[in-house]
């Protein structure tokens, strides 16, 4: 028996969505789906590949920031809310990774649900700013906890080491795998293999879990939220709770990522949760493009590689020495920090949608090839 | 009561500087709707370009001044026509956004002319001291609020009965039936910009003149002058004045009372101390102490 709508036995054209299970799918079309299968070959293989340290610890930085900037992207990018505060819930995040897998030795999962923990506990204790104060007053409150809590790190001896910071002595091993020194059927991996192949699962999980809730109720009241709060309340969402939740949700995957930044660079210091990271979060996200999650891993990788070429090329690129009191014109650290502000600028100005907006245009190109427009 | 009275005194001309670059802030906020967190990379260029006009130019410091001022305006003019134009009817957080990255573009502009080197501004109040009674007053402080009080008395007189004042006061108001009077907007918007680039170069040549001098870390006075300007209501100039004030007077104190009472809270416990005011009066009025609610309406 035919099914309704198709004419003369054909298939119905791919893009035709016929039924709910093919409308929920996250890759519905062949092309996602062998495109999805391509990126799971480069997952696994790639470490076996390249086994250059300096390109597999880019990689590892670039995945921890995706995970941080999934965070903010679902606060920002899908709530509406401005953080400037980012960078203080991974700082939070890398210290609780200290203590509960360091000093008090737990395994890696306990560490990371408890640096999400704290990170959900500390994120909705901004949740009565949250409620009462909106836009610009919240970003200035929010940068207010960058400072704050810089003085807290500084100054609980006990946990952060102070000015001097502490090394971080978690453990990365699940189980029978030590991601430290990974062994599977007697061949030997190297740290760096071993802490790729964790961190870019811990993006996919997170890159998931993400895309996931911004697709039920929750993500689509957060988006209401977004576009106008007070609409939004109209039509029966509690705008509160909404941006409390976001803040919890996204504060926790920052100190997850803060967890495994810590964890993977082994020692942590309170100069490394200034605002410059923040900042660094925003620009991440928006030259990803803000409101989509797999925007936050395009723009992590970018953003998060730029700096390490051109930390690794410095000596090729006239006028820039490696520090303070070198030859050239500009230090690295400063060069980094003025192409994050013309990134900004760049494609806020020319690409609001960020690189994730690129992407989708080709793409709409080629679905609708050849009745393209 | 000498310590305390000396204590407020150099609260009072902390506060000042805070208020001149919190009122700049306020300008802009006012006209545009958005907050410049580029002040404090204005700040720094400001001073940073006084210094050239004194020790490398040779010019009078108080011509000195005025250079830097009007070199600032022009480039905080500059950037609003070429950047900021084309930026009209985007999201307040991305043009917001946009200013952070002109801080971050102006901050290593500053070190890459100038250098990380801590340098000292040519000017003639130096260490100068004034001893009245007990008091100990350092010229540079009595400018420093001397010149507060007169260009924050000049701006309230330029907003209430020059031409341009009442111009920008409308279009703060609304924009489309300032527009409909024949005001126009891009002026209005530059000139915002100019007022406020100029304000934060007086700020920061004053504080380049302290016994602090000249060092790329000037600019982030800027983000303390954040607390002050919510504190006292983000559109709100008086607002912004008063929150100076109380932000400077209140790291002063803290900072003289560091060893006696705030020993607990840590070292440098009076950098924090205008986020933690903040954070606290924003619990109970939301819009800052002299901001306008705003009214929400379905």
């Amino acid at each position: 028996m035919k099914a309704a709508g198709t004419v003369s036995g054909g298939r119905p054209h791919r893009n035709l969505t016929r039924r709910y299970e093919q409308d929920l799918r996250l890759f519905g079309s062949p092309w996602s789906r062998a495109g999805l299968a391509g990126l799971l070959l480069t997952y696994l293989t790639l470490p076996t590949v390249l086994h250059d340290d300096f390109w597999l610890s880019v990689l590892i930085y670039a995945g921890i920031t995706s995970i941080g900037a999934i965070g903010l992207n679902l606060l920002t990018g899908f709530c509406g809310q401005v953080s400037l505060g980012h960078a203080f819930f991974v700082g939070a995040g890398a210290y609780c990774a200290s203590v509960v897998g360091g000093d008090l030795g737990l395994p890696l999962p306990l560490w990371l649900l408890a640096a999400a923990a704290l990170g959900a506990l500390v994120g909705g204790l901004i949740g009565p700013f949250a409620l009462r104060l909106r836009g610009l007053y919240l970003a200035i409150v929010t940068l207010g906890l960058v400072f704050i809590g810089e003085h807290l790190w500084r100054n609980l001896d006990g946990v952060t080491g102070g000015n001097s910071g502490t090394s971080v002595t978690a453990a990365a091993v699940l189980g029978p795998l030590d991601f430290d020194a990974l062994n599977l059927g007697g061949e030997q991996y190297s740290r760096n293999q071993g802490w790729f192949w964790l961190v870019w699962s811990l993006v996919l999980v997170t890159a998931l879990l993400a895309k996931n809730l911004v697709r039920t109720r929750p993500g689509r009241a957060m988006q209401a939220v977004r576009d106008r709060d007070l609409a939004a309340e109209v039509i029966g969402v509690s705008a509160g709770r909404y941006k409390v939740g976001a803040f919890a949700v996204s504060s926790a995957i920052a100190a997850v990522g803060g967890g495994l930044f810590g964890t993977y660079q082994q020692f942590v210091s309170p100069d490394e949760w200034g605002l410059i990271l923040s900042v660094q979060y925003i620009a991440v996200i928006i030259v990803g493009g803000l409101g989509t999650v797999f925007g936050s891993i395009l723009g992590a990788l970018f953003v998060g590689a730029l700096p390490a070429l051109i930390d690794r090329y410095s000596h090729a690129i006239p006028g820039v020495s490696a520090g303070v009191g070198g030859d050239g014109v500009i230090t690295v650290f400063a060069l980094n920090q003025m192409i994050f502000g013309l990134l900004i600028v760049g494609f806020l100005v020319f690409e609001p949608r960020g690189l994730a907006g690129i992407w989708l245009r080709i793409k709409a190109y080629f679905t609708g090839w050849p009745f393209s427009y | 009561m000498t310590a305390l009275l000396q204590n407020v005194f150099a609260g009072l001309a902390l506060g000042a500087t805070y208020a001149l670059v919190a009122l700049g802030f306020v300008i802009i906020y006012k006209a545009t709707g958005v907050l410049n967190f580029a002040q404090g990379g204005l700040l720094a260029l400001g001073s940073y370009l006084g210094y050239t006009f004194t020790n490398s130019l040779a010019v009078a410091f108080g011509i000195a001044i005025v250079l830097a001022c009007a070199s600032a305006a022009l480039v905080g003019a500059a950037f609003q026509r070429v950047v900021l134009t084309r930026m009209v009817g985007q999201p307040v957080f991305a043009v917001v956004m946009i200013t952070i990255g002109l801080l971050f573009v102006l901050d290593p502009l500053v070190t890459a002319i100038w250098g990380f080197d801590n340098l000292q501004l040519a000017n003639p109040w130096n260490i100068q001291r004034v001893v009245a009674g007990e008091l100990v007053l350092g010229v540079r402080d009595l400018w420093s609020i001397g010149l507060t009080a007169t260009v924050v008395a000049a701006f309230f007189v330029f907003f209430r009965y020059s031409r341009l004042g009442v111009a920008m006061r409308a279009t703060a108001f609304d924009p489309e039936a300032a527009l409909a009077q024949g005001i126009s907007a891009r002026r209005v918007f530059a000139v915002s910009w100019a007022i406020s680039s100029a304000l934060a170069a007086l700020a920061g040549i004053t504080l380049a003149a302290g016994p602090g001098g000249l060092s790329p870390a000037i600019g982030l006075i800027a983000l303390t002058a954040f607390p002050a300007m919510i504190l006292g209501g983000l559109d709100s100039p008086a607002g912004a004045v008063l929150g100076g004030l109380i932000v400077g007077l209140a790291e002063a104190l803290t900072r003289g009372y560091q060893d006696q009472l705030f020993s607990w809270a840590g070292e440098n416990v009076s950098v924090i101390v205008p986020y933690v005011i903040m954070v606290l009066i924003l619990l109970v009025r939301p819009y800052g102490l002299l901001g306008t609610a705003e009214v929400r309406r379905i």
